[in-house]
């Protein structure tokens, strides 16, 4: 059952984070990976919330493994940065890198702290 | 004439590319039901191996960081190879790229464990895990391309 429920929730989560790619990448034609950053924001958002919340093993596997698991990526993440060093953004990649990961504990930070307020 | 693959940031999908920008308006389902595939596939993997692994809150989380490195080097090493191929297979860049190593490859995972172990009173743990993650990471990935690039180069030489 828990491999269903991981295997459903990746199944969204994977398509979702290329079509939100995407759409950011369509409407900025900046250089830096805007919609990478965007969905590991929001998938440490969620889990964090998860985390915080007493989310039960059914719904865990299923938006947790399964759904952030599979929106949030850190080999499109690491290959950018990559690509940005070699092709000379250098600032861009020192950007992504420190940008990413403080965005993305804050993120966590906040999804716990919200999930944690509202259970009391 | 092959698709030209380059300059590609974004190995999920890069406008820039004109195969990637034309590929989801000429078969969206296969496109999609391919990445759904794959990212099944590997978060399945990550899933196992951090159920084979477990880690308290106030530890070092291997399980995620060897997903995570192994997926680096992985995407660093297919980029490379697909590059080679000037694309390769339609499918091979969604199905590999962004579905089984995006799928098992996780940056939720990574945020969420550094936080629980600040929480858990380990903030030692929590920057080394941090920090190792991401160098190890980066590493991998500069590595799985240049090993990769390299071995390439010899073999049609």
């Amino acid at each position: 059952m828990t491999v269903l429920l991981i295997a459903l929730g990746a199944a969204v989560g994977a398509p979702l984070r290329y079509l939100t790619d995407r759409a950011v990448q369509s409407r900025h034609g900046s250089a830096f990976p805007w919609g990478t950053l965007l969905v590991n924001v929001a998938g440490s958002l969620l889990l964090g919330f998860l985390v915080g919340w007493p989310a039960g093993p059914a719904v865990s596997a299923l938006l947790g493994t399964g759904f952030c698991g599979a929106l949030t990526t850190y080999s499109t993440f690491s290959y950018e940065t990559l690509r940005l060093t070699t092709g000379g953004h250098r600032l861009l990649a020192l950007a992504n890198v420190l940008g990413s990961v403080a965005a993305g504990l804050a993120a966590a930070t906040v999804g716990y702290a919200v999930a944690r307020a509202l259970t009391g | 004439m092959p698709e030209p693959f380059e300059p590609r940031t974004d190995p999920d999908v890069d406008l820039r590319v004109p195969a990637d920008r034309r590929e989801l308006t000429a078969r969206p389902a296969t496109i999609l039901a391919a990445i759904a595939a794959g990212g099944v596939l590997g978060a399945l993997a990550r899933a196992g191996l951090q159920h084979a692994v477990p880690h308290p809150p106030s530890g070092f989380g291997w399980a995620t960081f060897i997903v995570n490195t192994s997926g680096c080097l992985l995407i660093g090493a297919l980029m490379a190879v697909l590059g080679h191929l000037g694309g390769g297979h339609p499918l091979a860049r969604p199905f590999l790229g962004v579905g089984v190593l995006g799928g098992f490859t996780t940056f939720s995972t990574y945020a969420v464990d550094v936080q629980q172990a600040v929480v858990a009173g380990a903030p030692g743990i929590a920057l080394a895990y941090l920090a190792a993650t991401v160098l190890g990471a980066l590493v991998a990935v500069g590595l799985g391309d240049a090993v990769t690039a390299g071995l390439l180069r010899r073999v049609t030489r």
